[in-house]
């Protein structure tokens, strides 16, 4: 699939430390409350066009927090507010003139658990490409659906059965079928939110080279608390703990030479 | 930390606070086993009460329903008298007008979306002929079956037997086919109400004796005497002066009570009483000669020579009757050729009398009552007469009232739920209207129907007694549990499907509309279903709109006057005729029935649907 990515070149991005790329995601000062709690202080980070970035940190440390304020999915939720300041390629995306279903349309997602639409093969990948009316006509929304089965690596396994229900698929199929969703809509940023919890090791390194096909023409960005995924895929990582960003450079400076304290006692096991 | 990890000391058992084989634990265990086998004893004891009422009661509804699904009907040869039907002798000319306007009737989906035609609205070119006296005809076929019976009470209790609307399916069968009149018709003749119990065992117990002696008859008909050579009759002249002596007794002993505690005042009372007492003791105390019989007593009968008799003094070996039915000759019967008959039951406690038993009696024995399904309890509206009336009006009826109340419920009711569930802000006013709409489901339903009362037909003067009315009235009342059980549903649908289809870009209507609700809708059908059921088994707010009134019409539209079933179980539950008792329980078998449907068809799709995740 031959997606025209938008490369806008962000003054923003050209201050992204330690990474070739121009940021494609640009944060500054995000806190998130959901009611009382202060769940996300003030997370100033630059995530870089195309590329893997990985979020680590200790259960509730805030990294699908920020993850789900960069699709604003957090808006789904009652009682959470979202102060700061995030823009892609630029924009503000809590601009009031930003219309959310555009913003998700830009950027997917991949949740924890693999959530198929209880419908067909067909229709799970289908949906998005209709409701956004991307194909002109029944041939181009089949062809849509291949060839994003065949970009999530799925499309061998199922193609002989894509009426059948997704649900019907393995845990790992699954996964790669909520991939080949996000992927049917073309965004530009695929956000992962532990994508390989709920999955065996071998489904695990299918979805793990899934990720590293994808990341030539997408931004992904992905929360693990697998260390040796975050080392295997991203090229840079972020270390979230109690809520804030402590720590974010290539992976290699994070695993190998952390500069803080508490990254270092993660990383080593001290905790989490 | 080295304390932990230390081994144990030797013999530090008793060191622990709870010795799990000591005697005061083995005691508490046991202890707990018995409350829990006390705990099971108890459902178990709960369980089998409920079930034994839940066994009594369906057993009492269908004892006593079961009966009204059948009807007893004698088959009679019918003659079509030209004379009575078509005096004019225009049947044929009625008869080619009739089938003209048929063929140019539109059908019943064309009468519904096209309205009816010219010939639909056309008067029915046969009502001349549907004018005729079926009934009479019906009638005369019956005294005809009897020859000889003429007197006026005998042919009262031969016009008992049949129902009034006997002639009913002799006209439709007369009105399909003009050919019929002029030629007999064999045809069955439904039974009046009582004649049906009757049929139904609701009647008296027989004896039989043969006569010992020769019987000479002084007649053939009218009043006669009938000798016997023995005292076949001396046995029933002693049970009849017994049951005289009873009754001399009970008056004496109130006699006795009156004087004991109202003395004077009574005075005159008591001697009556006293006279009466002395007036039986005669009776009693005489030898020979006649006793007559009462209606208090059981009937005596004497069939001899194929005529029937009815005792009204009885003597040793002479008995003075009335004949039921007329007997063939004078001749002479030998011994055992005729019959004593006993009809045990006195006639004041029966709804048939003595004549209208022996007519049954002898048209069963020549076999020509039938028993048949009672399609007419399906077919017909609601009728004074118990053997005539149906469930149809009232059927129909609750159809047009619950499918007003489903057209109503169901949009605004799974509208509000999503609403309410997906989109509505949490603050204090919708607190408010969802606290409010569980309390409505919790407000005595007869209170809606003062609302309808007071809003559709008062203030909107909507038509009184109407299943639209009806309908709306109902809808308030089951809108709440439809939006309760709409939320629990769309509640129940994991966030992981919405979060998915908002993930690619849907808008949250399109996330709620394309993948929550399909997945809900089970759950919202069958809330609805048994919303329904309630529905169709309410009658308190029913009533108060006046949807309690007798009305024989089916209803063809939803402003029609009409009634439904709970309310027409409700009215025949009121009637006296012992019919209608029958009639009230097998109306409860047809509610019953579709309710175990509807919640049957609610299990069906909550099990077909059901979904894991």
């Amino acid at each position: 699939m031959d997606v025209p990515v938008q490369r806008a070149s962000s003054r923003d991005g050209a201050a992204a430390v330690g990474h070739a790329g121009p940021a494609k995601i640009v944060a500054r000062d995000v806190n998130v409350h959901y009611g009382e709690k202060h769940a996300l202080k003030g997370v100033n980070v630059d995530i870089p066009d195309k590329g893997v970035m990985a979020f680590i940190g200790p259960s509730g440390c805030g990294k699908s927090t920020f993850l789900r304020c960069i699709n604003r999915m957090n808006d789904t939720i009652p009682g959470c507010r979202v102060d700061g300041k995030i823009t892609i390629d630029g924009s503000d995306i809590y601009d009031r003139s930003l219309d959310v279903v555009q913003l998700r349309a830009r950027v997917g997602m991949v949740f924890q658990k693999p959530n198929p639409f209880p419908k067909s093969i067909f229709e799970n990948v289908a949906y998005g490409p209709r409701i956004h009316g991307f194909a002109k006509s029944k041939a181009d929304l089949a062809d849509i659906v291949n060839v994003s089965l065949r970009r999530a690596g799925l499309y061998e396994e199922v193609k002989d059965r894509l009426n059948d229900p997704g649900t019907g698929l393995s845990g790992g199929q699954q996964q790669r079928l909520c991939i080949a969703r996000a992927i049917a809509v073309e965004p530009e940023i695929i956000l992962m939110d532990e994508p390989c919890s709920a999955l065996d090791p071998i489904a695990t390194a299918r979805v793990e080279e899934l990720i590293d096909e994808l990341k030539a023409d997408y931004t992904i960005v992905i929360v693990t608390h697998n260390m040796q995924q975050a080392a295997r895929v991203s090229q840079r990582t972020a270390f979230f703990h109690l809520g804030s960003l402590v720590e974010e450079a290539p992976t290699e400076v994070i695993f190998n030479n952390p500069k803080d304290r508490r990254t270092q006692d993660y990383i080593t096991g001290r905790f989490g | 930390m080295s304390d932990v990890l230390a081994p144990p000391p030797v013999g530090t058992r008793s060191m622990r606070r709870f010795d799990a084989t000591s005697a005061e634990a083995s005691a508490r265990v046991r202890r707990r086993y018995r409350a829990e086998r006390r705990f099971k004893a108890y459902g178990l004891v709960a369980l089998t009460v409920t079930t034994l009422f839940l066994v009594v009661l369906l057993t009492d509804v269908f004892v006593r329903g079961l009966p009204a699904f059948w009807s007893y009907s004698v088959a009679l040869d019918v003659p079509v008298k030209a004379e009575e039907i078509d005096p004019d002798n225009k049947r044929a000319e009625l008869a080619r007008k009739a089938a003209e306007l048929r063929a140019q009737r539109r059908s019943w989906l064309g009468r519904w979306f096209l309205g009816p035609n010219e010939a639909d609205r056309a008067p029915d070119p046969l009502q001349p002929i549907r004018a005729g006296d079926y009934f009479g005809l019906t009638r005369q076929a019956l005294y005809d079956a009897f020859p000889g019976v003429e007197g006026r009470k005998e042919r009262r209790a031969l016009q008992g037997i049949l129902s009034t609307g006997a002639g009913d399916p002799l006209r439709e069968r007369v009105a399909a086919d003009v050919g019929l009149i002029g030629q007999t018709v064999h045809i069955p003749l439904r039974l009046s109400a009582n004649a049906d119990l009757y049929m139904k065992g609701e009647g008296t117990a027989f004896e039989r004796r043969a006569g010992r002696g020769v019987a000479s008859p002084s007649g053939t008909s009218g009043d006669v005497t009938i000798l016997s050579s023995a005292n076949d009759l001396a046995d029933y002249l002693v049970r009849l002066k017994v049951e005289l002596s009873l009754r001399a007794k009970a008056l004496r002993a109130e006699a006795d009570r009156l004087e004991r505690r109202a003395g004077a005042e009574q005075a005159d009372r008591i001697k009556d009483l006293r006279a009466d007492a002395d007036a039986l003791q005669a009776r009693i105390d005489q030898v020979g000669g006649e006793e007559e019989l009462d209606d208090k007593m059981p009937s005596q009968l004497i069939a001899i020579n194929g005529g029937l008799v009815k005792i009204e003094k009885l003597g040793d070996s002479s008995v003075t009757g009335r004949t039921i039915i007329p007997l063939g000759s004078t001749a002479e019967a030998q011994p055992g050729a005729w019959q004593i008959v006993t009809y045990v039951t006195p006639e004041s406690l029966r709804r048939v009398n003595d004549l209208e038993v022996a007519y049954l009696e002898r048209l069963k024995a020549d076999g020509r009552i039938e028993k048949g399904f009672n399609w007419l309890f399906f077919v017909s509206g609601d009728s004074r007469e118990p053997e005539l009336a149906g469930i149809r009006g009232a059927l129909v009826g609750s159809a047009l009232t619950l499918l007003v109340t489903l057209l109503l419920c169901l949009p605004i009711g799974v509208l509000a739920a999503i609403y309410l569930e997906e989109f509505a802000p949490k603050n204090r006013a919708t607190d408010l209207i969802e606290i409010n709409i569980n309390n409505l489901a919790a407000v005595p339903s007869i209170v809606f129907g003062l609302l309808g009362l007071a809003v559709f037909l008062n203030f909107l003067g909507l038509p009184r007694s109407a299943p639209l009315v009806g309908g709306l009235v109902l809808a308030l009342l089951v809108l709440p549990t439809i939006i309760i059980a709409a939320r629990a549903a769309l509640k129940a649908v994991p966030p992981s499907i919405k979060e998915a289809a908002l993930g690619v870009g849907a808008s949250h209507q399109q996330a709620v509309f394309h993948h929550v609700l399909p997945l809900a809708m089970p759950g919202i059908m069958t809330g609805t279903i048994i919303g329904m059921a309630h529905a169709l088994g309410e009658t308190a707010p029913l009533l108060m709109i006046g949807m309690v009134a007798f009305i024989v019409d089916v209803p063809q539209a939803l402003t029609d006057a009409a009634t439904v079933l709970p309310v027409q179980v409700y009215l025949w539950s009121d009637l006296p005729e012992p019919a209608f008792k029958a009639k009230t329980a097998a109306a409860i078998i047809v509610l019953l029935g579709f309710l175990i449907i509807m919640n049957g068809l609610a299990i069906y799709l909550r099990k077909k649907f059901e979904r894991r995740w």
